[in-house]
């Protein structure tokens, strides 16, 4: 029933906000969203490490088709529901500095997204999993294409279709395996949907090779994975600042979430066969984002690249299907939505102060905002993965994941570290450092409500490197779950 | 047959309404006969009736079918309103033709004899002949009835002539009979098969002009232009549910054996594959929304043929299930997409997608309900069209097509781009000298599109409601 809550609290909250005009849902967004974090918080405390599957709820939603409104969180749900609940306070904050049009739409359509994000780390059943995928999809069109920048109609148009069309292939395969389940328990209908359903699906090799890339396809854009990518940059470089950090924030988790949830333990056959294909293509990715981002001159560009350098190590954890790197995988995934969120944020409040994002316009921020360089410091430092952050968990994990299949190709991956520091300090060095420039003259301080954001985030920088074990512990029962589920077959 | 009755009657009333010059009082008087025999409607529900020896039949599939048709007419007639402000003269007259075509929509779909299939079909396609035509001073609306009529009266000779041979194959018009005469062929049937074989086809293409299927559609894009954009949304929502609904019960009741089926089948699959094909490309290429809206319907004949297809053996299944919803879902979303339409057009005198620039600043609610209906029309899940389209493929994949639902389901990734554009104009443009004004809109009609609006979400929802009902 908490599950539940948890979402149709935010779409309910979503559409009260239409009582409040303009800047007035300003204060009423913010308290849906920390409701809706003290709700996440209750189900954490209250969560079970031991057992999978709680906070179960099941009601029959298409009857004649067998498909069920099934929803509940083990451990590798609860991470990015709390993930999802931290980070959404924070986006709305953070866009409380922007004055545009239409402010109570805004927080409107950032709280129904977060319905839709919810729902697809939650769902037990393939149809709802598909029908909250594309919930979360359709706010965040209208969130970057409204209030984006010059070319947004074009840039979120090509997003949309390259999405939209990922989703669709995801639903054909999951279609052809709702086929091959049987009955429901009542005998309503002749197939089912659950998870559980597909899970125990018998699928022949063959069968399976071409699925997986079906569903695969829907992940590989979201998440994205190199060559898939090409929609990435330029949606993060023109959306506004808080739809860019729930794209990659939360909404490129959902990819990798769906991997570990609805590929490897579904196809497992159809994974073993790509699996070396598509730990190239991570690698690729990984490699191939690092250098791009080197040459950037536009801060926002970098940190997407750097992202989907980011993203291509996690997707190679994944498909190491190994325990180290799921595990490594789903600890990143929380750190590298804190730290990306945060990027992106100072990246936002730099642009804001001096209206470019252009690296070489910048320079000698140090000593005008001493507290944003040290914010800004900690989350660059948790990105590149130094001890001690919350970086450096997942990336060491994941590389030991990657390892374990392949040496060579875990040497590789480990290339990004190293990339990581060149093009973020880099861009460091550039920014906060050196001579003043014309752009930077009049730079102010963090406010206090910017720090009051910052300061969570920064908070959970340490906290996650410092003792992962509190989150590590939670999604160690679930992965373990995938890969027996992986290994059965 | 209770609906049958009352409209007849009340559209013949209604012409006195015309006499008075009491146009005023017409909307609501509408509004009120539609919804008390929508009501009516369903008492029908859940038993079998049979009228004039056997001719039409009453039962849950026509009732549900009836429903829709009603309904959708129900929430049309807001959108007349400015035919009611303008003093237009001859209002009561189009409403009473509008009943009558009602008339000829419930016989489609609850006709039994051949006979009552022709009279259906009549009964509506003249009525729209006319109200295709009904601007009388406008050269296009000329133009596009008389396109539709000499096209619509060929087809119908087409169609008459099928049903002449089948006549001459089987020796009856009744549906049943026709289905035990193919299945237990007389003595001397082998020689009168061809006959069969070409009376079917021939009613197939006569039905397939009805519904504009490829390549029967040709006539579609240019008389919905020339329309008034109120009667071609009756058009593409109203004919095409009703016109689906028999089809259905032709293929499922009169030709069900085993060797009819290897005729029609490849026919009806060649025709889904061309409609999905020529509605959705051509769709992309259109720079006016009622152009492309046309081409969107053609589509959209081109997935409900993809049920039919895939119809296995029962009238009450899962193709029956999956045209009904789909039809349902499709109305609702189309009547809000011609209803957000004609309201700009008549405002703003433009049909291109510039003229919808920015008409989310001026008038939120038109935006909104265009919206819901664009992504209704694209299939985007928490809209009814995405459980039509996804009850429909599911039909066909149960039965093993699933080359003609990957076509499908490629087709319809090319239709988001075209359902996108009204989106990205609304919301994503600015508006110019042209359009920066707002559109006026009546409660009634904000009441319709936020019905609407609502029954599309609905749909997308909680799809039980109506899914799995025959």
């Amino acid at each position: 029933m908490l599950t539940v809550l948890l979402l149709l609290w935010p779409v309910a909250a979503a559409l009260l906000l239409h009582f409040f005009k303009g800047r007035a849902a300003r204060v009423p967004a913010l308290g849906a969203a920390l409701v809706e974090f003290a709700l996440a918080a209750y189900a954490a405390l209250t969560f079970n490490a031991n057992n999978s599957g709680q906070f179960s709820f099941n009601l029959n939603w298409i009857p004649s088709a067998g498909i069920h409104f099934a929803v509940g969180m083990d451990g590798l749900s609860l991470l990015l529901v709390l993930l999802t609940a931290v980070l959404v306070p924070v986006i709305l904050l953070s866009a409380f500095r922007r004055n545009f049009e239409n402010e109570s739409v805004f927080y409107a359509l950032v709280l129904f997204m977060q319905t839709g994000l919810v729902g697809v780390f939650t769902a037990q059943d393939a149809f709802l999993f598909y029908f909250m995928w594309e919930v979360a999809l359709i706010p965040i069109y209208f969130l970057a294409g409204v209030w984006g920048g010059v070319n947004r109609a074009r840039i979120t148009f090509k997003f949309f279709l390259y999405t939209i069309i990922g989703s669709l292939f995801m639903l054909a395969g999951f279609v052809y395996l709702y086929f091959q389940t049987g009955p429901t328990a009542d005998g309503l209908s002749a197939h089912n949907s659950a998870l559980a359903s597909f899970y125990a699906l018998n699928l022949t090799a063959d069968t399976q090779m071409w699925v997986f890339w079906l569903i695969f396809a829907a992940f590989a854009v979201k998440m994205p994975i190199f060559p898939f990518h090409t929609w990435q940059p330029d949606t993060y470089t023109e959306a506004p600042a808080p739809a860019t950090m729930l794209l990659s924030g939360i909404m490129l988790k959902m990819g990798i979430y769906g991997c570990m949830r609805w590929l490897l333990p579904v196809v497992p056959m159809g994974v073993d066969y790509w699996q070396n294909l598509v730990l190239i293509l991570a690698i690729i990715g990984i490699i191939y984002g690092a250098i791009i981002a080197i040459r950037q001159q536009d801060v926002k560009r970098l940190i997407a690249y750097s992202s989907l350098s980011h993203v291509g190590l996690m997707i190679a954890g994944v498909f190491s299907l190994t325990q180290m790197g799921l595990q490594g995988a789903s600890i990143q995934m929380l750190a590298h939505g804190v730290n990306v969120v945060g990027m992106f944020f100072i990246a936002d409040a730099i642009e804001r102060r001096t209206g470019t994002r252009n690296i070489a316009d910048l320079g000698g921020l140090t000593r005008k905002a001493p507290v944003l360089t040290v914010c800004f410091l900690v989350l660059l430092l948790g990105t590149v993965a130094l001890p001690l952050t919350n970086g450096f968990v997942g990336e060491f994990l994941l590389l030991g994941g990657v390892y374990q299949f392949n040496a060579w190709m875990g040497a590789i991956a480990g290339v990004t570290i190293i990339l990581g520091a060149v093009y973020l300090l880099r861009m460091f060095q550039r920014v906060m450092l050196g001579p003043d420039s014309s752009f930077t003259e009049t730079f102010t301080d963090l406010t206090g409500s910017e720090l009051a954001l910052l300061v969570p985030l920064i908070v959970l920088v340490f906290w996650i490197g410092m003792f992962p074990n509190t989150f590590l512990h939670l999604s160690e029962g679930s992965v373990m779950n995938i890969l027996n589920e992986v290994v059965k077959r | 047959m209770n609906s049958i009755i009352l409209l007849s009657v009340l559209g013949l009333g209604n012409l006195f309404l015309g006499f008075r010059r009491s146009n005023r009082l017409l909307l609501p008087v509408m509004m009120l006969i539609l919804g008390g025999i929508l009501t009516v409607n369903f008492l029908d529900w859940g038993s079998t009736q049979s009228f004039f020896n056997g001719m039409l039949t009453i039962d849950n599939f026509s009732v549900a079918f009836t429903g829709i048709v009603l309904l959708t007419a129900l929430v049309l007639i807001p959108f007349s309103q400015k035919y009611v402000l303008d003093g237009e003269s001859n209002l009561a007259e189009y409403y009473s033709l509008l009943l009558f075509s009602l008339v000829g929509a419930i016989m489609l779909v609850s006709y039994n004899h051949l006979l009552m299939l022709f009279l259906g079909i009549e009964i509506l396609s003249v009525a729209m002949y006319v109200l295709a035509g009904s601007d009388k001073r406008n050269l296009r609306s000329n133009e596009a009835a008389l396109k539709y009529f000499l096209m619509g009266a060929f087809f119908t000779g087409i169609l008459l002539f099928g049903m002449a041979l089948l006549y001459g194959a089987t020796g009856t018009f009744v549906l049943s009979e026709i289905s035990f005469a193919v299945q237990n062929p007389a003595p001397g049937f082998e020689s009168l098969k061809p006959m069969l074989y070409i009376g079917m086809l021939l009613m197939l293409i006569g039905i397939g002009f009805k519904v504009s299927a490829a390549p029967f559609h040709f006539w579609t894009p240019d008389v919905y232009e020339g329309t008034p954009t109120f009667f071609a949304a009756f058009m593409s929502t109203i004919v095409k549910t009703a016109g689906f609904a028999a089809f259905l019960k032709l293929l499922v009741q009169a030709f069900p054996a085993a060797n009819a089926q290897g005729i029609w089948l490849p026919t009806l699959t060649a025709m889904c594959v061309l409609t999905l094909l020529i509605g959705n490309v051509g769709a992309v290429a259109q720079t006016s929304i009622k152009r492309m809206l046309a081409y969107s319907s053609i589509s959209h004949a081109g997935y409900l043929l993809i049920a039919l297809v895939a119809y296995n053996g029962q009238l009450e299944g899962a193709s029956a299930n999956g045209i009904l919803f789909y039809s349902l879902a499709y109305s609702v979303a189309t009547v809000a997409a011609f209803g957000v339409v004609k309201l700009v057009a008549d405002a703003r005198q433009r049909e291109d997608y510039n003229g919808l620039n920015g008409l989310a600043k001026t008038n939120p609610l038109l935006a909104f309900s265009l919206t819901v209906s664009m992504l209704s029309l694209a299939g985007i899940p928490l809209t009814g069209g995405f459980f039509g389209k996804f009850f429909v493929f599911s039909a066909a994949v149960e039965n093993g097509y699933i080359g003609l639902v990957v076509f499908a389901v490629v087709m319809s990734m090319v239709s988001i781009y075209y359902y996108l554009r009204p989106i990205i104009a609304m919301y994503m443009r600015d508006t110019d000298a042209e359009t920066a004004e707002a559109v006026p809109v009546t409660t009634f009609q904000a009441g319709a599109l936020l019905l609407l609006a609502a029954l599309t979400v609905l749909l997308g929802i909680l799809p039980g409601l109506v899914a799995g009902a025959l």
